[in-house]
Order: C-alpha cells, then sequence, then structure tokens
C-alpha cells in the first residue's frame, strides 16, 4: 500500500520533470529561433546545428568550395615533400615510367615479341604507363591519405574529402613532370606531334575522375581496416595486368573483349597511345565507358565516403 | 541577457571500445575474412564491445562575449565536448546549435610538417583551421612577430626547438578571428614569457567580446580568464556558474579519488643498477587519503612503491624531483638533505615523502624518481607521472600568484615597515 503510493508519487515527479524539462526546450527553441529571424539582420555569419546525422549527406560542395586553397596547399605539400625527401627528387619522378617502360619493353617487346602496333616498344608502353603511374600512384597515396592525416583528422574539422582528392592532385604535378620527359623520347624517335594531342586534357580529366573515385572507396575502406593498405599494391598491379599497359589489347582474345572493355582503364590507355603516337582510331564507345564508369565510381564513392566518414575522428 | 552563442542540449556521446583488439576500433580485415570464413551467417563481433559514455546528458548555455571555463579530471569529457562543438566527431544524443563562425584549437602544431619551412607550415596550418591563402597573406607577418621566431622563418621546423614549433602554431590559430574560440589546454606548452603572451592573447580575445570556451587543468589561468566554469565529472555536468565556486568544487571532487599509477612498474626507459626498483606512485593529501592533485599550501605525501631485487639492501637514499614541462627542475626533495636513509628494506614496500606545506603553483609538473644504494644509482625513472597541482589557500589570503610569469614557487613571507 505505501509502497504502491510511493510508486505513484514518484512517477508524478518524473512526469513533472519531464514536463518542466520539455517547457524549458520549447522555449529554447523559441530563443534560437528568434535569434536565427533576427539573425539575418545582424552580424551573425552562420548558424548550425550539430547533431548525429543519419542516413545519406550530400557532398556539401559550398563548404567544399570554402577550402578551396587547402587542396591546393596540401597538394603541394605532398609534393614539396616528396620532391625533398628522396635524394633523386624530381629525377626519380622522370626516370621511374621511363625505366618501367624500359623494363616492358625488354619483357614484352624483344623477348615476348608483342605486336606494339607499329611503334617502338619502349614508346609504346611509355604511352601506357604514364596515364596508368597517375592512376596507381592516386590509389596509392590517396588511400593512404587518411590514416596518414590522422593527426588533422582528430585535432581539426574540414572536409575530409578534400584528402584523398588533393593526394591525387598531387599526384597530377608528377604526371606533368612526367609529361615533359616524353617530349624529349618525342624527340629522340623523332616522332610526328598530331593534333590529337588536344584530347590529352579530357584524357587526363576521365582519368582522375576514376582515380578519385575508387580512391574514395579505398580511403573510407582503409580507415576502418588498417591491414587494407597492405593489400593494396596487390591489387593495384592484378589491375595493372588487367589493363593494356605494357601490352597492346588487341592480343586479347576476341571472346574476353567485352568483358576486358569494362575495366575503365582500357578506354584510357588506348586513348592516350592514340593522342601521344597518333595511331589507330579514337574508340568513342572505350571513352564513353570510361567516362561513364568514372563518374558512377566517383558519385557513389563520395556519397558512401561521406556516410562513413561520421566515426572517422572516433576510429583512427 | 545577450545573444546566444552555443545552446547545447542534452548531449551525449558513447564510444565502443573492442577490448578483444586492444581498445582499437578498427578492425583488420584479415580478422573479420577469417571470423567470415568460419562463421558466414553471424555478424561479427558487436557483442564484445564494450560502451564507454564520454559525456552523458550534457546541457548549458553560452552567451555571447561569455568565457566560460570547462574543468574537470582527467577522462571528464572535457575534450570529446570541445571535439563535438567543433564538429570534429558527432554526438550519440542530442544536439548543439552554433551562432557564429567557430575557431578551435584543440591541440597545437595540428598539421606541422618537420620538413616544411615556418613559412610553409603556416600556410599549410591557416589553410586546415580555415583560412583563405590571401587572409594568411595578410596576417603573415603579425603571425611571424607574435611567434617570435622570425629569424627562423625558412627554416625546416625540424630544427626548431619543440618550444618554437608551439609558438608558430600557436601564433597562426590565435590570428583565425573566430567568433566562438574553443580552446583544449593548449596554453600547457610553451616557456614563460610565451604563456604570457599567450594568456594575454586569450584575454584580448575575451574582452574583444568574443565567446571563448577555454579548457584547462590551471585554476590560476581559469579563475584569470573566466567568469563562468562548468564542472564536468564522469561525463556529466556536475556544476555549472560562479567561476569561483566551482574551482572550489572541483578542488574538493579532484581531492577524493586518486589512484597508484602501476605504469611506472613497466618502463624500460630507466637507468641504474636495478638494485632497488620504483614500481608504484600514489598521491596522498592531507588527511592521509588518496588524492588525484595536491593542493598547493595543504600537507601532501608522496607515496614510493619499490622492489627491492637483491637481499639486505644498505643505505638506501631516495630522491624525487619536481620539474616544469620544460625539465627545468623546480624542487628536490631527497633523503640526503634530510639526512636519512634507510637499512634493511624488506623486498616490496613503500616509502613515504610528506611535505608539510606544498608550495608549488596550480599548475602541471613532472616527477623524476630516483634511488640510490650505497652511492650507486639503483633506479632513475624520468617522467615517472604528473603532478597537477590546484590552488589552494597558501597565504591565507586567498590569493595565489596567476600570472605565468610569476614563478612557480610559492614561499611563506611577511612585510613590515623598517
Ligand atoms: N576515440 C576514442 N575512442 C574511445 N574512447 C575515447 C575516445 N576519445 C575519448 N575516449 C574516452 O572518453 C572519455 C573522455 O575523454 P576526454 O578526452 O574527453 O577527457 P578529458 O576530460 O579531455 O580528459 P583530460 O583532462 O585528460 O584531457 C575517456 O574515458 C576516454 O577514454
Ligand atoms: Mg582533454
Amino acid at each position: 500500500m505505501s509502497s504502491a503510493l510511493r510508486n505513484i508519487s514518484h512517477l508524478t515527479a518524473a512526469r513533472l520533470r519531464d514536463r518542466i524539462h520539455t517547457q524549458i526546450q520549447n522555449e529554447k527553441i523559441l530563443h534560437v529561433k528568434k535569434k536565427i529571424d533576427k539573425g539575418s539582420s545582424k552580424k551573425i555569419s552562420w548558424h548550425v546545428r550539430i547533431q548525429r546525422s543519419r542516413g545519406w549527406s550530400g557532398l556539401s560542395l559550398r563548404e567544399l568550395w570554402s577550402f578551396r586553397d587547402l587542396f591546393w596547399i596540401l597538394a603541394m605539400r605532398d609534393v614539396k615533400l616528396r620532391y625533398k625527401q628522396t635524394a633523386l627528387g624530381v629525377t626519380w619522378v622522370i626516370l621511374q615510367p621511363i625505366l618501367t617502360s624500359g623494363i616492358f619493353a625488354v619483357i614484352f617487346g624483344v623477348l615476348a615479341k608483342l605486336p606494339s602496333d607499329d611503334s617502338p616498344y619502349l614508346l609504346f608502353a611509355f604511352a601506357g604507363t604514364l596515364p596508368w603511374t597517375l592512376f596507381a600512384q592516386s590509389l596509392q597515396r590517396a588511400g593512404s591519405s587518411l590514416v596518414s592525416g590522422r593527426e588533422m583528422i582528430s585535432k581539426v574539422y574540414f572536409p575530409r574529402l578534400i584528402l584523398p582528392i588533393s593526394s591525387s592532385i598531387s599526384v597530377l604535378v608528377d604526371f606533368l613532370v612526367g609529361l615533359v620527359s616524353i617530349s624529349v623520347l618525342f624527340l629522340i624517335y623523332k616522332v610526328p606531334l598530331t593534333w590529337n594531342l588536344l584530347a590529352i586534357p579530357g584524357l587526363v580529366f576521365v582519368n582522375l575522375l576514376i582515380a578519385i573515385g575508387v580512391s574514395f572507396w579505398i580511403s573510407a575502406f582503409s580507415v576502418h581496416y588498417r591491414d587494407f593498405i597492405y593489400a593494396l599494391p596487390f591489387l593495384i598491379q592484378a589491375w595493372m595486368y588487367a589493363s593494356p599497359v605494357a601490352y597492346a589489347s588487341s592480343i586479347v582474345p576476341d571472346q574476353w573483349m567485352a568483358l576486358y572493355s569494362l575495366n575503365p582503364m582500357v578506354g584510357i590507355i588506348e586513348g592516350f597511345r592514340w593522342a601521344l603516337l597518333g595511331q589507330g582510331e579514337f574508340s568513342w564507345i572505350s571513352f564513353g565507358i570510361s567516362l561513364a564508369a568514372g563518374l558512377v565510381v566517383f558519385a557513389l564513392g563520395a556519397l558512401v565516403f561521406r556516410r562513413v566518414e561520421r566515426g572517422f575522428a572516433d576510429v583512427i | 541577457m545577450s545573444d546566444l552563442a552555443i545552446s547545447i542540449q542534452n548531449i551525449s556521446k558513447v564510444y565502443r571500445i573492442d577490448p578483444t583488439t586492444g581498445g582499437a576500433a578498427s578492425r583488420t580485415l584479415q580478422e573479420d575474412l577469417v571470423n567470415f570464413a568460419k562463421n558466414p551467417l553471424r555478424r561479427t563481433t558487436s557483442s564484445k564491445k564494450q560502451e564507454i559514455w564520454a559525456l552523458n546528458d550534457v546541457s548549458f548555455d553560452v552567451h555571447e562575449g561569455e568565457v566560460i571555463g570547462l574543468i574537470g579530471r582527467n577522462g571528464a569529457g572535457k575534450s570529446t565536448l570541445l571535439k563535438i562543438l567543433s564538429r570534429i566527431t558527432e554526438p550519440t544524443h542530442g544536439f548543439a546549435d552554433i551562432f557564429g563562425r567557430v575557431g578551435s584549437l584543440l591541440e597545437v602544431g595540428t598539421g606541422f610538417h618537420t620538413e616544411l619551412t615556418g613559412r610553409e607550415n603556416i600556410y599549410l596550418s591557416g589553410a586546415i583551421l580555415g583560412m583563405r591563402k590571401a587572409e594568411i597573406d595578410r596576417k603573415f607577418d603579425q603571425i611571424v612577430e607574435f611567434s617570435g621566431v622570425s629569424k627562423f622563418i625558412e627554416t625546416p621546423v625540424k630544427r626548431y626547438s619543440s618550444g618554437m614549433a608551439v609558438r608558430l602554431a600557436f601564433a597562426v590559430a590565435a590570428h583565425l578571428d573566430p567568433e566562438i574560440l574553443l580552446v583544449d589546454e593548449v596554453l600547457a606548452v610553451g616557456d614563460a614569457s610565451f604563456q604570457k603572451k599567450s594568456l594575454g592573447k586569450m584575454s584580448e580575445v575575451a574582452e574583444s567580446g568574443r565567446t571563448v570556451i577555454f579548457v584547462s587543468h590551471n585554476m590560476g589561468a581559469i579563475k584569470n580568464l573566466c567568469t563562468r566554469a562548468v564542472l564536468l565529472d564522469g561525463g556529466k555536468a556536475l556544476v555549472d556558474g560562479d567561476v569561483d565556486h566551482v574551482v572550489q568544487e572541483y578542488l574538493i571532487t579532484a581531492s577524493e579519488k586518486g589512484e597508484w599509477h602501476t605504469e611506472i612498474a613497466d618502463r624500460e626507459d630507466r637507468q641504474g643498477s636495478g638494485a632497488l626498483r620504483f614500481t608504484g606512485f600514489q598521491l596522498r593529501g592531507s588527511n592521509g587519503s588518496t588524492v588525484e592533485a595536491a593542493v598547493a599550501g595543504e600537507a601532501v605525501e608522496f607515496v614510493l612503491q619499490f622492489q627491492c631485487n637483491s637481499e639486505k639492501i644498505q643505505n638506501a637514499s631516495i630522491m624525487i624531483w619536481l620539474r616544469d614541462a620544460f625539465t627545468k627542475g623546480l624542487l628536490r626533495l631527497g633523503t640526503e638533505l634530510t639526512a636519512q636513509s634507510f637499512n634493511e628494506l624488506p623486498q616490496e614496500g613503500k616509502i613515504i615523502c610528506r611535505v608539510p606545506r606544498f608550495s608549488l603553483r596550480p599548475g602541471r609538473y613532472f616527477i623524476d624518481l630516483g634511488a640510490d644504494i650505497d652511492g650507486v644509482k639503483a633506479d632513475r625513472v624520468i617522467r615517472a607521472v604528473t603532478l597537477d597541482v590546484v590552488g589552494g589557500d597558501f597565504y591565507g589570503s586567498g590569493k595565489v600568484p596567476l600570472h605565468p610569469n610569476d614563478g612557480d614557487l610559492l614561499c611563506e613571507h611577511s612585510w613590515r615597515l623598517g
């Protein structure tokens, strides 16, 4: 009897507290509303509500735009560090694709005697290695960009998408240096310059689109699975052999061709060969596949990234 | 009443940690793949996870121009709250409304890269904190001047002393000019003159009508800068109100819970023969109960747990050094100074050093421990534990020197006309 009474009084007390609580909250919300109304005329620069986000969120391009300088500053940091830290610096960036192509030329051209569509094999391989390096290095660097930027992520707020994007931009700088070195090869082999070269910016754009898109997936994945970064080089290598970097796609058996051309890098690399060496035909179908794949991978990657980025600071 | 700047409503934050992975929340792919292969139908883990309520239903409002001190013990949730307010992490429950541009200084040196020069780092760190390049250009000279490292601005930061790097980092963040500033314990670094400068900058910010939330273990700085304080304890906002009152409450709660620091036993980077080794440390207050912080002006006891690795130890002398963050020695306590020594020590035991009136200014200090047997170095543990000193009433007047430039030592004195 007495315990029942206590229960009731306990209940009413709790209810009363709840009511007071909601009343206070309502007043606060009113206050907040008033403030927002006034805010438009007053100096308040903005209002944010911080709460747990649910479901998918958009890209918030406005915010990315307000941080636009950071993309460049971070990318330049990466470039400077890379050139400062390695003993050979810029030389290495130029030498690496040339050496790689040299190896391909010896193994696939001289030893295996694979066709190179009438170009010197070295040049042929180089035209494939150049876009591939841009792609592979982006994946490699962007993939580790979140883990290596963990200091920043846990101490400052900024749009996290900037980290993988700016790593890819920094690789673009290497690519431009690589383009300079190919012009030397052009002189040596006396390759005629063609109007096809004008397609390069478009190809680079799609190449980066795919690279950054894939990087979104990889970097998000690598925060949650620390050991993923060790598996990455193998994935990249497998992808390379599934792309016409060291060989011409003409040697792929016909029955595999349909499957093979689903690889978005096929269109890009073939496109580069066409643009640099000026031979064959430009395949709009392959390029279309690359562009479509790039857009899809990029958009989905960004959405997934935005979805999982909420937990980055807690986990990293 | 002025306008709202921040309104925090029932915010809770739950961290999930997985004790099986040593606390790390991130997992390995290998593990998950193996688990999946063993038992493809069940979702892995989640049952083993522990929940930590870093914040538990915290609500308070901050008005424009208010300077609020956020205080509480280690692990109380102060940094977590600032991380939520600066959008680094999301709350699990509740929400907060923020009116105005937020700048946060959760740790200086963010984004600093040691291979880059001071100049390059200013741009990098400024951009990460949300400044546009043009803004940094405009403030560049001011930043360099404030940092006092102008001579080294084209030198890679790896050639800086750690103090210089901190000065530069603080200088960048201090020029952020936000409407709301969140500061987490950054003033504890830097030398005295720089601390003075940073505190000056902080009060300048406060006086210019901006809103500040300031986290510190330095009760002097809190009292100096803030008018209001909030005491967090175990993730809850325990007390909220006038700064003197809240600090007093904190001192009471802070002195209640103290623990054994047994991590000393695992330290590998020690010197000495090892004939005697320190294995634990504990702080006791005036009434002999364990405390978390020493109170200036009151009795404190340092309890040292030890282990002997040889029989019949004779003529053991023990010493304790108190140092500031720059390893500058402030005090040495030692058996040789009091002309004592220990003989016939047991295999395991405790040695207690009592200081009747503790005379260091409120702040954070570091303790080195040492033991000699017969004049031979037996054990040295550098930075064995941190020692927090909270404000007390050393002079019986309720006053303590608050300025970093006033030195760290308190000393009984009196004045007369001669
Ligand atoms: N990323 C994380 N994952 C798991 N637990 C965390 C994480 N960050 C903080 N915690 C836990 O949350 C609690 C509050 O931590 P917080 O850093 O906010 O304390 P604090 O008040 O800032 O302490 P201090 O005075 O030592 O700085 C602690 O128990 C801490 O272990
Ligand atoms: Mg903290």
